[in-house]
């Protein structure tokens, strides 16, 4: 069981050699082995979202998938959005809106919206609402978490510039 | 400049949004254990043995704790008293922390393991025999105070842990002479808090200095820095406690937990960092709850419509622990008739302890289920005298030409309840307005040609904010020019930190670039933190009044250095300018703090007391009363008892608005667990008091697909019992939901005579409600 495998993560295009359990998942290997803790836990059973990163540009519950079975792929998380000091439309669409109070779920919800922006820009309104409500948020009641979204999708289908 | 009632950008914002919060589980502690707990599977049980041998061997464990261990590391006692005062207590519950011979809720907490891992930690948690003889519980809370229930702690003479209520005015006659009585019997459940962060705590000794650092998820760091100073027996000046980043608080993160304390007699006895972050499904068992309440009520009304009296019961659930006191039921007890004229008023209430989670406030705190039972009654009022719903309502609202208005009641402090101000009869007004009430007929009827039935609802309420007595602000200007906050007030994620900047800064310079925060300051001796939505009110209050003794400290050292008189000053960013004047001539607070500090020899720079600073601790005695009105439009399928909420509208008013943008987050958040409360989100419980919802896949949240549009009206009446103006707002979005989504859904089945008693209303509840309606016509 404490049988520690040696792999490497390849998180925000950055590798990391790490030595993890087979049973370590991934969001506790991104968080306790990279060092990245803006990755955030909520359920840990797969419900709340918000633990969500990008493998492969697919939004993915990084609780429920096992750090070994990520080697390999282009893991996305939080910290790689900004672009040293500068906000990602997306994230600076969230400030704007007010998109974000504790900001627990912000990072899931940030990557969550991040592969949909990346996978499918166009989707309607009630589409997109249906691909929020996959993650939970006890703070801001979502509205303000919608707005952002869709202004980053508008944002993304008409300009190729970042926001002001 | 003021920066009040400026939108201002948020100051927690950018770290947030990067990932770089700093939150309980992220902060490092090299050499750090890991602890898991041991909780029991029975909600009430005797403990005989403890065989530990099994889970010592289990690979990482450094060290398991029972009671009698745990006991042994508590010189100042192994009980947490964390009970407000209250006389009408029968008997003492302070919770053990961790108990030796009963146990009595699933999910208590019964023993420790520290290992080197977390996995570790519950493996070997796991492994622990411990030997438990089941007792008899009662299943629910009527049973639990019915005679003979067997008690949920074998030494208690009972269940009710306390009889009180409320009185005034001659109830007895009201009814007598009443035209109508209406009455209903309510039911509401308990539901979590669910911040998306659980609770977690990190002990941290330094054996060299013999101090003992303490990081906790928690909304009242000063609390459990009191709580731990006495058990462990450590002096003040040896224990600090900080709270970082939190994810959420809602309430159950106000009290101390006997987890928190364990964790840090731990750590000290091992001499290492020790950590425990609480997973959802322990949240489930072990964070405080709140809501389950029962009541019987009656409302006595004359011809026209005007309220003359209402009484009734109400059985509180408590759970196991005394975790906070009574407050939760006198807080409802006492909100019911509060912003209505209600001439005569009786309920009684009785305190049952249960053999469930501890009950402390969640968002609300009480104010949700008495808004439910009084606008219930309401609604039933207008159907008995003819009126419409709004029409009663208005024609029984407090008004405001009697502002300040006593009430014939009392706060917990035994001072008389005074609303303070706002127009409530106006506020629903703008509801009505904003939501088209008059114009809804229309869209029932256009919806009915398309097969959908529609139905339109209202609540009223009232909240009360700004709990005192205080809370402390430090305001001092550095050397390096910079603005110090220091304040016991928490953040627990609504930006009570960017509403403390606006108020500082707007005394000293506007610019929120330049002021430096430390919230949840332990330094500090006297502080209470996050609660009640008091922050912004009391806490700002005391801001106010440092920043305005720090500007005037400013302005004096600068005018006797520029030899100008003081009113020829202002202070503009990061330096004091002359007013209107482009002569350039200006000193940097830096320099101003410099020679303020003053000089061996040298009398101080025209001020007596040396240092920019000020301590303030502004008493507030009474409560700011929010005031607020909800309409809800909600769409009834009536075959499958599912309710789909279309619309929600409510006009506020929370008096002088510090951020708006925020003010409307509070608002919309609190709107979405009123929402959860008044459908969805219900632990449920077996006959053994086990609970069957333990995690999101069966306890629903309201997610963004639930969530309708919202509109909020605010207007603005400053409060007169501080100088801002100010009320809380924090938990307004919650109260009045369950209610106004109640009256909307009876709304949409008026032809089938349903009547709508039970929150959350789920789709089973409201068939039963619809199948009950048909069986008596
Ligand atoms: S922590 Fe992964 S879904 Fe909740
Ligand atoms: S911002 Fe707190 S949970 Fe979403």
């Amino acid at each position: 069981m404490t049988d520690k495998t040696k792999i490497t993560l390849t998180v925000n295009g950055t590798g990391h050699a790490i030595d993890v359990a087979p049973r370590k998942t991934l969001a506790d290997a991104l968080r306790e082995d990279c060092g990245l803790t803006g990755t955030h836990l909520g359920c840990e059973h797969g419900v709340c979202g918000a633990c969500t990163i990008t493998v492969d540009g697919a939004p993915v519950r990084s609780c429920l998938m096992f750090a070994v079975q990520a080697e390999g792929a282009d893991i996305r998380t939080v910290e790689g959005l900004a672009n040293g000091p500068d906000l990602s439309p997306l994230q600076q669409f969230f400030i704007e809106e007010h998109a974000l109070q504790c900001g627990f779920c912000t990072p899931g919800f940030l990557m969550l919206i991040d592969g949909t922006l990346k996978q499918s820009p166009d989707i309607t309104d009630d589409e997109l609402t249906e691909i929020l409500s996959s993650n939970l948020c006890r703070c801001t009641g979502y509205r303000n978490i919608i707005r952002a979204a869709r202004r980053a999708l508008d944002h993304a289908r008409t300009t190729t510039e970042p926001a002001a | 400049m003021t920066l009040v009632g400026t939108s201002l950008p948020r100051i927690e914002d950018r770290k947030l949004i990067t990932g770089h919060g700093r939150y309980l589980d992220d902060i490092k502690a090299p050499g750090g254990l890991h602890a898991a707990f041991l909780r029991s599977p029975y909600a009430h049980a005797s403990i005989r043995e403890t065989d530990l041998s099994a889970a010592l061997a289990m690979p990482g464990v450094v060290a398991i704790y029972t009671a009698a261990d745990l006991a042994a590391l508590l010189p100042g006692g192994d009980r947490l008293a964390t009970g407000l005062p209250s006389s009408a207590i029968a008997f003492p519950l302070d919770r053990p922390i961790l108990p030796a011979r009963e146990t009595v809720f699933v999910g208590e907490p019964l023993a420790l393991v520290v290992a080197t891992t977390r996995a570790e930690a519950e493996d070997a948690a796991e492994a622990i025999e411990m030997d438990m003889d089941p007792l008899p519980v009662a299943a629910t809370l009527a049973d639990a105070v019915a005679e003979g229930a067997p008690p949920a702690h074998l030494d208690a003479p009972h269940n009710k842990l306390a009889q009180f209520g409320f009185d005034y005015g001659n109830v007895d006659a009201a009814f007598a002479d009443a035209a109508h009585i209406v009455q209903g019997t309510y039911e509401i459940d308990r539901g979590g808090a669910h911040s998306l962060e659980g609770r977690g705590v990190l002990a941290a000794p330094d054996p060299i200095g013999g101090r003992l650092a303490i990081w906790s998820s928690t909304q009242t760091p000063h609390a459990l820095k009191r709580h731990l100073c006495r058990l462990l027996d450590m002096a003040e000046d040896t224990v600090t406690v900080t709270a970082p980043d939190l994810g959420g608080g809602f309430g159950p993160k106000l009290v101390t937990y006997p987890e928190e304390i364990a964790i840090a007699a731990t750590a000290r006895a091992l001499g290492r960092p020790v950590r425990w972050v609480e997973d959802r499904r322990e949240h489930f068992l072990s964070a405080c709850q709140e809501r389950e309440q029962l009541w019987q009520a009656e409302m006595a009304v004359d011809a026209e419509g005007h309220i003359l009296g209402v009484r009734g019961t109400l059985i509180h659930d408590h759970g196991a622990w005394t975790a906070r006191g009574l407050n939760v039921p006198y807080a409802s007890g006492m909100m019911l008739p509060l912003m209505y004229d209600v001439p005569a008023y009786r309920l009684d209430i009785c305190v049952a302890v249960t053999n469930r989670v501890p009950v402390t406030p969640v968002r609300g705190a009480g104010q949700p289920q008495a808004t439910y039972v009084m606008e219930r009654l309401l609604d039933a009022a207008a159907r008995a005298t003819g009126l419409t719903r709004e029409e009663i309502r208005r024609r029984n609202l407090v008004t405001p030409d009697r502002m300040p208005c006593p009430r014939p009641l009392l706060l917990r402090s035994g001072l008389p309840v005074v609303l303070d101000s706002g127009d409530y009869p106006a506020t629903q007004a703008a509801a009505l307005e904003a939501s088209d009430w008059a114009g809804f007929e229309a869209r029932r009827e256009a919806a009915r040609k398309d097969g959908r039935r529609l139905g339109i609802g209202l609540a009223n309420y009232v909240e009360g904010t700004g709990r005192g007595p205080y809370e402390t602000v430090t305001v001092r200007v550095a050397r390096d020019g910079r603005i110090k906050v220091n304040t016991g007030a928490a953040a627990m994620g609504q930006g009570v930190g960017t509403v403390l900047v606006q108020i500082v800064g707007s005394h000293l310079g506007a610019d929120p670039s330049r002021i430096d925060l430390t919230l949840g300051d332990t330094a500090e001796p006297y502080g209470f933190g996050g609660f009640n939505s008091r922050q912004t009110v009391v806490a700002g209050a005391s801001a106010e009044a440092a920043a305005k003794t720090v500007r005037a400290k400013v302005l004096k050292v600068a005018a006797h250095i520029m030899d100008l008189p003081t009113d020829g000053l202002e202070i503009d960013g990061d330096r004091v300018v002359i007013k209107g004047s482009n002569s350039g001539r200006s000193l940097t607070l830096a320099e101003i703090a410099g020679a303020a500090e003053g000089l061996p020899g040298y009398r101080l720079p025209g001020i007596d007391v040396p240092g920019l600073m000020a301590t303030e601790r502004v008493v507030i005695d009474g409560m700011a009363f929010a005031n607020g009105c909800l309409v809800a439009e909600v769409e009834v399928d009536v075959e499958t008892g599912l309710v789909r909420v279309e619309r929600l509208e409510l006009a506020h008013d929370c008096g002088r608005m510090v951020n708006p943008v925020m003010v409307d987050g509070q608002i919309m958040g609190g709107l979405a667990h009123g929402l959860g409360n008044a459908l969805y989100e219900k632990m449920v419980f077996d006959e053994e008091n086990q609970p069957l919802t333990g995690s999101f896949a069966d306890y629903l949240m309201v997610t963004a697909a639930e969530m309708p549009p919202v509109g909020i009206v605010h207007s603005e009446t400053p409060s007169p019992i501080n100088a801002l103006g100010l009320k809380g707002v924090g938990e307004s979005g919650v109260i009045p939901t369950a209610a106004a989504i109640a009256s909307a859904v009876e709304d949409a089945l008026k032809d089938l005579g349903v009547t709508i008693d039970t929150a959350p209303l789920t789709p089973a509840a409201l068939r039963a409600a619809i199948v009950a309606a048909e069986a008596s016509t």
